[in-house]
């Protein structure tokens, strides 16, 4: 990461553009916020060195290839184990359905988003990989249902 | 249902890292002719596999410091509406994501806010007073990894 920088309220507005239409050229997000295309793309690279841009990512539909299940795992490790969250989560990240590690303060030590094809599917990573991951003290499982909301957005 | 072959799984990896990159790019990379790379991108477009894209932004750069996940079980009390809930809960700039969930909770919102104290004020303010909301938890964000999941 570069250095930190100090954005103004054109900064912001190129950001909210940008935020909202990802896939838009510098030059639109440039007229959009009333600049030239020269000086919208001099602003978009100065955030981009700065690393408040890290880059535009796509969005893979997982329902669309299959993966018809999504379920949240919260879980609880024993932390009477010095290493247990290391080697938690070195273990987790060799489960090819584990789509997203986070750690947590709080009740929950870590969350897995799991896929799967269907239940039966579920159930074999669950049994066969999940349950035989390191150091688990505790486990929850939210099942997603739908996602009401998702695009992430910063308020700027 | 649409099949995937490597470079098709190849292809999707390397966009879900950075969606920039030009068909040309990509095809030279997979040893692909520019056209014949363009096509396979089309192909998991109109399949609904590429769906659309993501800005990633430095949330502790542009100063949100915390990113905290509320697990939300709505009231039993009365008739519940989750489209009142839903509807005002998206409206909340802080929350970024919500998820109708089974399980222990009914809802799993993921709020951003400066420090601590200015997410106890979205809390109060904004989360405990949403329509037929009843318990919450909440639980810091820490860090967080996306894994490229089963694409081989």
């Amino acid at each position: 990461m570069g250095e930190a920088i100090i954005l103004d309220d054109v900064d912001r507005r190129l950001l909210r553009y940008f935020q909202s239409d990802p896939g838009a050229s510098a030059a639109d997000l440039a007229e959009r916020a009333g600049l030239s295309g020269a000086a919208g793309w001099r602003r978009l690279e100065r955030m981009r060195e700065a690393g408040i841009i890290r880059g535009v990512e796509a969005r893979i539909d997982w329902a669309a290839l299959g993966y018809a299940v999504e379920v949240s795992l919260r879980i609880a490790l024993d932390k009477g184990e010095a290493r247990a969250f290391d080697t938690f989560l070195a273990a987790a990240r060799e489960v090819p359905e584990v789509i997203e590690i986070q750690t947590f303060l709080g009740r929950v030590d870590v969350r897995l988003s799991v896929l799967a094809r269907d239940m039966a599917h579920y159930q074999q990573i669950y049994r066969d990989r999940i349950l035989a991951l390191p150091h688990i003290a505790d486990i929850e499982a939210l099942m997603l249902v739908a996602r009401v909301h998702h695009d992430e957005a910063l308020p700027l | 249902m649409i099949s995937l072959d490597t470079i098709d799984r190849q292809v999707l990896r390397a966009l879900s890292e950075d969606a920039t990159q030009s068909a040309s790019a990509l095809g030279r990379r997979f040893g692909l002719s520019q056209p014949a790379m363009w096509k396979r991108i089309r192909r998991l477009e109109e399949a609904g596999v590429l769906a659309g894209r993501r800005l990633k932004l430095d949330a502790e750069a542009l100063g949100f410091g915390v990113t905290v996940f509320l697990g939300v079980k709505l009231g039993t009390k009365g008739r519940v509406s989750l489209e009142d809930f839903e509807r005002a809960v998206r409206a909340i700039p802080e929350v970024q994501t919500v998820e109708h969930v089974l399980g222990l909770y009914d809802y799993r919102l993921r709020v951003v806010a400066r420090d601590i104290a200015d997410f106890e004020r979205v809390l109060r303010r904004r989360i405990m007073t949403l329509p037929g909301v009843g318990d919450v938890e909440a639980n810091v964000l820490l860090s967080e990894e996306r894994r490229p999941g089963p694409l081989g």
